[in-house]
């Protein structure tokens, strides 16, 4: 008998807002996050948009600010989606917690280079007619310029590192980063802390930004964005037959999780069940999806077994659903293959439509929007999604919400260098 | 009911060499491989020695058929993927990977059972290639918050100057995913990035995912290198570095002095430790020939001194503490099975004592009987590499029920057994292992023969 593992908190900090009820009512009125860069000048790259959260002060939200003065954008996202997560599981109230028995894992990415003094490190030492670094020139210029928190604030385990000063937490601590499998992955990871008796309560989710001059060059670089500059709020159009590349955002998602027993010894609001969580890699790759899409139909099928459901158990599935012409097609032939039949009649949207792709943190956001499609049996829509693509002929909720019945719901990740994550949880 | 974990191949690439072998005779002969920095001219910085993999050729690693793939590895991609390849030769697996290419013989396990667990560091991009392009696009004048670039037309034609593929090479994920894909790993797979705890703490979760039974066998460890001047720069100003050490007056050799009264400062090395971890059963129904140790206990945790944010260690080890403790109530020890501990042993003196006082918290007393023998003497601080180079390090002592010989402590702290000796023979039960992260997080793991 497993151990039942249970959510009591959420929070998020996204680019339609930093409450979980405004940017859940956005996204159901099929609302869009995406507007020019701001974060750099990205006129001339291109693409010029991508999903910024607006508006953002993460001083707001923590207790103990000084504990993180100087901090990267995507750790600030994390600090203020998992101060959400905390009130709302009542953990701001309860004195009971035992710090050694609270774990933390993150799918969260690498800070932001601190840009402008590392391009003038690199230009200023340029040896043009040597086309190399003069290395010794490059030391004298980047010391005098860079500073230690700025660069140790960009190793990926600082979002980890700073929910613990913040909350204290001793127990099993890990940042996975699976590239946009990674929050996905690791909520499923941390439900196995939890399985194990290894903790009773775990804080998890993810936080990332990409949106910076060399994040944007690389995907540019990959042809992933989409280039649809003179409409960037229809760019994302995940299933549509005219997609081009998903959108770039940022932001996070935290979740508090914990053992259905301890959750329920301390009266804890109980959210969902996580029910299942399968694990695979496509080990093909690195740039392309098997057109069979193996590790896909792996995550599910394993998701589901470790549930002990059925396809026709599923009510909704959040898609990975990016927008790029490779995915949206794989997934939904992945899906088809999984589900049979019942492919046709299980709704199936992309979130991303409307917030963009959140990379590292996109799991752990849409994950928390299957949580409020169990509270408000409604799923939300799949925008720009006026002609499908013929290779993609599932429900994806085109356009609006809906209202319909929601008691189990199954999410998927699925990320570059083929790693695939799925979570299905269930209403209690 | 969880299955029992057995360590079959270790696949340490480090200064010392290539592959299990070179490294435990490097480490016998007592010699250590820091040496003057060689991947670029160190002489702006205030550290300028290090621990470097020499002579490297990633394509004897790699199949042909994956050989176009080794361009976009960076080096810390290089070295995981050959400490995998040395690992699962090591443990005598068959795999895609290690299997003559158009044999038809049948690989040890089905892909699905195979996992992949691989710490990895925050990777720098290689200075020359991209500066190469960021020079095309160097503003005329003024730019002052661009670095001097003109960023109309670096967005414009300055980006494609990059290969296509450049992003690849720099995510950490990449680290597993090449080595999944050569040698056709489908089951459980995950890339840890949490520093210097990264390969401990992705040894734990091979070793969860092998006894739940969601695999069989998996890869783990992590690598890491960091002379790239962007990575190097990172490290020296933590202020952790010894810059005593530097020729011509230094002696590298020396530079490292883990719980030694003249402790100087830590050195930085490259490399990587992977190694094969199988389910017991596995193991035996595929007539596996040698077990180096049984994993017998894991522990994970965090440290939550303020003086993280600072840079400086918990002076008083609890979050090690912690983790080592986990690590035994996991193996149901108690600490007098410890007969030999593979610390962290950077050298640089304010972290050797709070890791000292974490091991007085759990061992007490009887810590003054257990020999310490931290590898960075030898080969550096390997950052994200380092966990999976201990845990290799502690599975051969095991096996040979060897310790060691401890290099560069005629003065060791108080109450500890630290000081320089010669290898010996011991009856060893027990080896523990353990890491630490700037950032906090812990890794211990609890080994005994196989």
């Amino acid at each position: 008998m497993k151990t039942r593992v249970v959510i009591t908190g959420i929070g998020w900090v996204t680019p339609l807002g930093h409450s979980i009820e405004s940017v859940w009512s956005r996204l159901l009125r099929g609302e869009c996050g995406i507007a020019k860069t701001t974060h750099f000048d990205a006129t001339t790259f291109p693409t010029t948009f991508s999903a910024e959260v607006k508006d953002y002060d993460y001083t707001r939200f923590v207790k103990k600010p000084a504990l993180h003065e100087g901090v990267g954008l995507n750790t600030a996202f994390a600090l203020g989606a998992a101060s959400q997560a905390w009130t709302s599981a009542g953990l701001d109230k309860f004195a009971g917690l035992n710090p050694e028995r609270m774990g933390i894992y993150l799918g969260s990415g690498e800070g932001s280079l601190d840009f402008g003094n590392y391009i003038a490190a690199n230009l200023g030492s340029w040896d043009n007619e040597q086309r190399k670094t003069d290395s010794v020139r490059w030391a004298a210029i980047a010391s005098k310029r860079m500073n230690a928190m700025r660069e140790t604030e960009q190793e990926p385990n600082m979002p980890l590192t700073h929910l613990a000063l913040e909350f204290g937490a001793e127990g099993p601590a890990y940042n996975c980063l699976t590239a946009c499998a990674a929050s996905t992955q690791a909520i499923g990871e941390a439900t196995e802390v939890l399985r194990r008796g290894d903790a009773d309560v775990m804080i998890t989710g993810g936080a990332h930004t990409m949106i910076h001059p060399f994040g944007v060059t690389g995907f540019n670089r990959l042809t992933a964005l989409s280039r649809r500059n003179d409409s960037c709020l229809t760019a994302s159009r995940p299933f549509s037959v005219d997609r081009d590349g998903f959108v770039l955002g940022e932001g996070a998602g935290m979740l508090i999780i914990e053992t259905l027993e301890h959750a329920r010894a301390r009266n804890a609001p109980i959210l969902a069940e996580i029910v299942g969580y399968g694990s695979t890699a496509d080990a093909y790759r690195i740039t392309d999806i098997p057109e069979d899409g193996h590790g896909a139909v792996g995550s599910m099928r394993l998701a589901l077994a470790d549930a002990g459901l059925t396809p026709a158990d599923i009510h909704y599935i959040s898609a990975h659903g990016t927008g790029t012409k490779e995915n949206d097609s794989t997934e939904t032939g992945a899906v088809r293959t999984v589900f049979g039949d019942h492919a046709k009649s299980v709704p199936m949207s992309s979130v991303k439509s409307m917030l963009g792709h959140l990379i590292a943190a996109a799991g752990a956001v849409e994950l928390i929007t299957c949580v409020l499609a169990l509270r408000d049996q409604t799923v939300p829509p799949t925008i720009n999604l006026k002609t499908p693509d013929p290779a993609c002929d599932l429900d994806y909720v085109p356009n609006a919400a809906r209202k319909t019945k929601v008691d189990v719901c199954l999410s998927n990740s699925f990320g570059f260098g083929g790693q695939n994550d799925t979570i299905i949880i269930k209403k209690m | 009911m969880q299955r029992d974990v057995v360590i079959t191949g270790l696949g340490p690439i480090t200064a010392l060499g290539v592959g299990i072998d070179a490294t435990w005779s490097a480490l016998l002969a007592g010699r250590s491989a820091i040496a003057p920095i060689a991947a670029f001219d160190p002489a702006g910085f205030t550290s300028r020695i290090g621990a470097e993999v020499r002579d490297l050729k990633v394509s004897s690693y790699v199949p042909k058929s994956y050989r176009k793939a080794v361009k976009v590895m960076a080096r810390d991609i290089e070295i995981a993927v050959a400490a995998a390849d040395q690992a699962a030769r090591d443990a005598g697996l068959v795999t895609k990977g290690t299997a003559a290419e158009g044999s038809t013989v049948a690989t040890s396990y089905p892909p699905a059972r195979v996992g992949a667990h691989i710490g990895a560091g925050l990777i720098a991009a290689e200075l020359d290639e991209l500066t190469f392009a960021l020079a095309s696009s160097r503003a005329e004048s003024g730019a002052e918050a661009t670095g001097g670039l003109d960023m109309h037309k670096w967005g414009s034609e300055g980006i494609t100057q990059l290969t296509p593929l450049w992003l690849l090479k720099y995510l950490p994920n990449m680290l597993a995913c090449h080595v999944t894909i050569i040698h056709d790993a489908q089951g459980p797979s995950n890339t840890i990035t949490c520093g210097e705890a990264s390969s401990g703490l992705s040894i734990g979760e091979s070793f969860r995912v092998i006894q739940r039974g969601s695999a069989d066998a998996c890869f783990c460890g992590g690598a890491e290198s960091k002379f790239n001047p962007m990575a190097f720069l990172r490290q020296i100003i933590t202020g952790r570095l010894n810059t005593i050490a530097n020729p011509p007056d230094g002696d590298p050799a020396s530079a490292v002095r883990p719980f030694s009264r003249s402790a100087a400062g830590s050195v930085i090395g490259e490399g990587g430790g992977i190694v094969v971890l199988e389910s017991l059963e596995g193991f035996k129904r595929r007539g596996g020939a040698r077990a180096y140790a049984r994993v017998l206990g894991f522990g994970a945790s965090q440290t939550i001194h303020p003086e993280s944010r600072s840079l400086r260690p918990d002076p008083a080890g609890r979050g090690i503490a912690l983790a080592i403790k986990a690590a035994l109530r996991d193996a149901k020890l108690t600490p007098d099975a410890i007969d030999l501990i593979i610390p962290i042993g950077a050298g640089f003196a304010e972290n050797d004592a709070a890791e000292a006082n974490a091991m007085r918290t759990v061992f007490g007393d009887a810590l003054a009987k257990i020999p310490l023998v931290s590898t960075k003497p030898y080969l550096g601080s390997c950052g994200a590499g380092a966990g999976g180079i201990d845990t290799a390090v502690a599975a051969k002592a095991l096996a040979e029920q060897t310790i060691p010989p401890v290099i560069n402590c005629d003065d060791p702290l108080p109450g500890l057994n630290a000081a320089t000796a010669p290898a010996r023979q011991a009856a060893l039960r027990h080896v523990l292992t353990f890491s630490t992260s700037i950032g906090g997080q812990n890794a211990a793991m609890v080994l005994g023969r196989a």
